[in-house]
């Protein structure tokens, strides 16, 4: 029987479809086996048997002073697609989207996105510059941030070059791929307002500069009306102090806006009255039409919904009844309204059930529980927000911003769930 | 942009100048819904971080805008520049700025923006010469930033923008005071931010919900035939 169960440890969980379904054939001439063989894993550990968990002692109190997950959850980690960039310290890793429920993102697995590695700040040197156009320049150590009043706030944060490998096509089978470079923490900081009130702004000034302390001296230009509106300087997220790829000691959190714009590892904010039109914002982060001009300053972050479950990386691990379709939706221009959910690509709708908070620019849970008859599905999920823009399906996004725009990608993704289960990047007419 | 401008024109400037004016150092902020109360307004400066000084600014402050604000002092000829590129840019980049595997391309690509293969090089795209010696000046080389002297700056930006016949005389000499006499092509093809006017239709009322398409859907696309996901169980090491 032994070379028949699944592995313990599965590397996939489509390793672990296909070990079941062997196991669930074979389990039909072993009635014995019929427990450990239909749900998997080893009979010995299985009513009516004593596991060896509670058969010994485990490891005491403080033995794991930080804690970290199950050793049968090692597969959930942040992955990178190698042939994307030239470099690691230039590169991104992608959120396990697909192994992640409710709407926080844990704190080790946030995508990441470098332009020149991590900075190893050392706090008792961190030091943030606010200059320009104010009536006292200011020098700020990570104490004096923490002396300010706080806030918190939980908001998605998005490369604009999320599901940028998809426009011309289906190409990465996995959301984590097609649409990992999002995550959402509760961020504790202190508004750029309070800062920006300490320093005194001139009359004139109209956009300000943020600066990282990274090996790239990141830069993007800001303007001051959203700087005023709802601009933090975080120095926590999730309640720990921000971790280094995430620009420890502290980072902008811009909400609502494209990634690149929340500075990492923050080190100067220079206040001016135009902006500067750096890398960031023009070579790159600027979204090339079909005509060959570029928009650029677009910064918002359009609604946008993904099923992260079942996916190409999640699997259904049955062969028909009651299937749990769960995904998030965010948008950049407020709170998530609806969301509604496809099982016939595209042709009818309904709407999902949204569980936990609905919060302003933050990643929103949904739900769609139905009864699968084994038949193939073509699955999508559309997010409505509450100024009423509702995600657009991929030729509609095509048809104006073409296929060479990189960035702002934010149209309807079909999974194809075969009949044994199986998930499938497509695209569909 | 033009939004931003106009906003920060009108109301935007005279409410801080009223918040400013009054002595207000921090006005409530926005309240997130679904979040606890926020904190205490506070009604004058609180007085905390320090003033910083000319030096401390001057240190930090590298950041150069396509008027030519920011610029260091110095100066640097396309000559000089050609030797330091081939030794400090040219493995990642090219020798003539067409990239070497992955690394970002510099040069080339005019006239290809509309096409299916659009190169974005500094020439064909990028608006501002004023970006190329503000990056170079903080991130480049790679892996050595903030090393080159302000002369070596201008003498490998001349370099480039020569690579890019941005600069034709071999024998020109970039310098602070020339700088922004220098244009990139590509500048007009720049257009703000139009999402809310160009995609007004995505903002619907009523979503359709049953029959929203004639016809069986037909998969015309799959990932799987392009194979280039990086396999299920691989990937980096984790302790």
């Amino acid at each position: 029987m032994s070379e028949q169960q699944p592995p313990k440890s599965p590397t996939s969980r489509r390793a672990f479809l296909k070990a079941g379904l062997t196991a669930g054939g074979a389990a039909a001439f072993a009635p014995s086996a019929l427990a450990g063989a239909l749900g998997g894993g080893d009979p010995a550990n299985q009513p009516p048997n004593i596991p060896e968990w509670t058969r010994s002692l485990g490891d005491g109190v403080a033995v794991r002073a930080y804690g970290k997950p199950s050793k049968h959850e090692a597969h959930v980690i942040r992955r990178d697609v190698e042939w994307l960039t030239a470099s690691r310290e230039s590169s991104v890793s992608f959120t396990p989207i697909h192994e992640l429920d409710g709407i926080i993102t844990p704190n080790g697995l946030g995508f990441e996105r470098h332009h020149s590695g991590i900075a190893e700040v050392d706090p008792a040197d961190y030091r943030l510059i606010l200059h320009g156009l104010v009536d006292k320049p200011l020098i700020f150590t990570l104490d004096d941030l923490k002396r300010l009043p706080r806030v918190n706030r939980a908001h998605f944060c998005e490369c604009a070059a999320n599901s940028g490998m998809e426009w011309r096509g289906a190409q990465l089978n996995g959301c984590q791929y097609t649409h990992g470079m999002v995550h959402c923490v509760m961020y504790t900081g202190v508004t750029l307002k309070t800062l920006l009130g300490e320093a005194g702004v001139k009359p004139n000034a109209k956009w300000l500069l943020l600066e990282g302390g990274d090996s790239a001296a990141m830069t993007r230009s800001l303007p001051l009306q959203k700087a005023l509106d709802d601009v933090l300087i975080a120095y926590r997220m999730n309640g720990e102090m921000l971790y280094p790829e995430h620009g420890y000691p502290a980072r902008a959190v811009i909400p609502g806006w494209e990634a690149n714009m929340w500075v990492k590892w923050l080190r100067r904010i220079e206040v001016g009255d135009q902006p500067w039109h750096h890398r960031e914002e023009t070579s790159k982060y600027t979204d090339l039409l079909e005509n060959g001009k570029a928009r650029r300053f677009t910064f918002v972050m359009d609604a946008k919904s993904i099923i992260t479950s079942p996916s190409p990386q999640a699997p259904v691990n049955h062969k028909s009844g009651l299937t749990v379709l769960s995904g998030i939706a965010w948008s950049g221009r407020g709170k998530i309204a609806r969301v509604d959910v496809s099982l016939d690509g595209g042709r009818n709708w309904r709407t999902a059930r949204i569980d936990g908070p609905v919060w302003d620019k933050a990643l929103t849970r949904f739900y769609y529980e139905f009864d699968w008859d084994g038949r193939e599905l073509l699955l999508q999920s559309r997010a409505m927000d509450e100024t009423g823009y509702v995600q657009p399906g991929k030729a509609e996004l095509r048809k104006i911003r073409g296929v060479n725009s990189i960035y702002h990608n934010n149209g309807i993704q079909t999974w194809y769930l075969h009949k044994n289960g199986e998930i499938e990047n497509v695209e569909i007419s | 942009m033009s939004r931003f401008h106009n906003v920060a024109a009108g109301g935007l400037v005279a409410s801080l100048l009223v918040a400013v004016g009054a002595g207000i150092g921090l006005a409530a902020p926005k309240p997130q819904a679904g979040h606890a109360a926020q904190p205490p307004a506070v009604v004058k400066k609180i007085g905390i971080g320090r003033e910083a000084t000319a030096e401390e600014i001057a240190g930090w402050n590298i950041s150069v805008r396509p008027d030519g604000q920011g610029l260091p002092p110095g100066k640097g000829t396309v000559k000089e520049g050609e030797p330091l590129y081939v030794e400090r840019c040219a493995a990642c980049h090219g020798e003539f700025g067409e990239s070497a595997g992955r690394w970002p391309i510099l040069s080339g690509g005019a006239g290809t923006l509309a096409s299916h293969d659009p190169v974005k090089s500094i020439g064909s795209y990028w608006p501002y010469a004023s970006t190329v010696i503000d990056y170079i000046r903080r991130a480049m080389p790679f892996g050595a930033a903030q090393t080159l002297t302000n002369d070596e700056l201008y003498a490998i930006t001349a370099y480039v923008l020569y690579l890019n016949d941005v600069i034709k005389d071999e024998n020109f000499e970039l310098s602070d005071r020339n700088f922004a006499t220098i244009k990139l092509p590509n500048q007009p093809n720049f257009i703000d931010d139009d999402r809310e006017t160009t995609e007004k239709a995505f903002w619907r009322k009523d979503p359709c919900m049953k029959n929203c398409a004639a016809g069986e859907p037909k998969i015309i696309g799959r990932a799987r035939t392009i194979d280039v996901t990086p396999e299920a169980g691989k990937g980096p090491k984790v302790e």
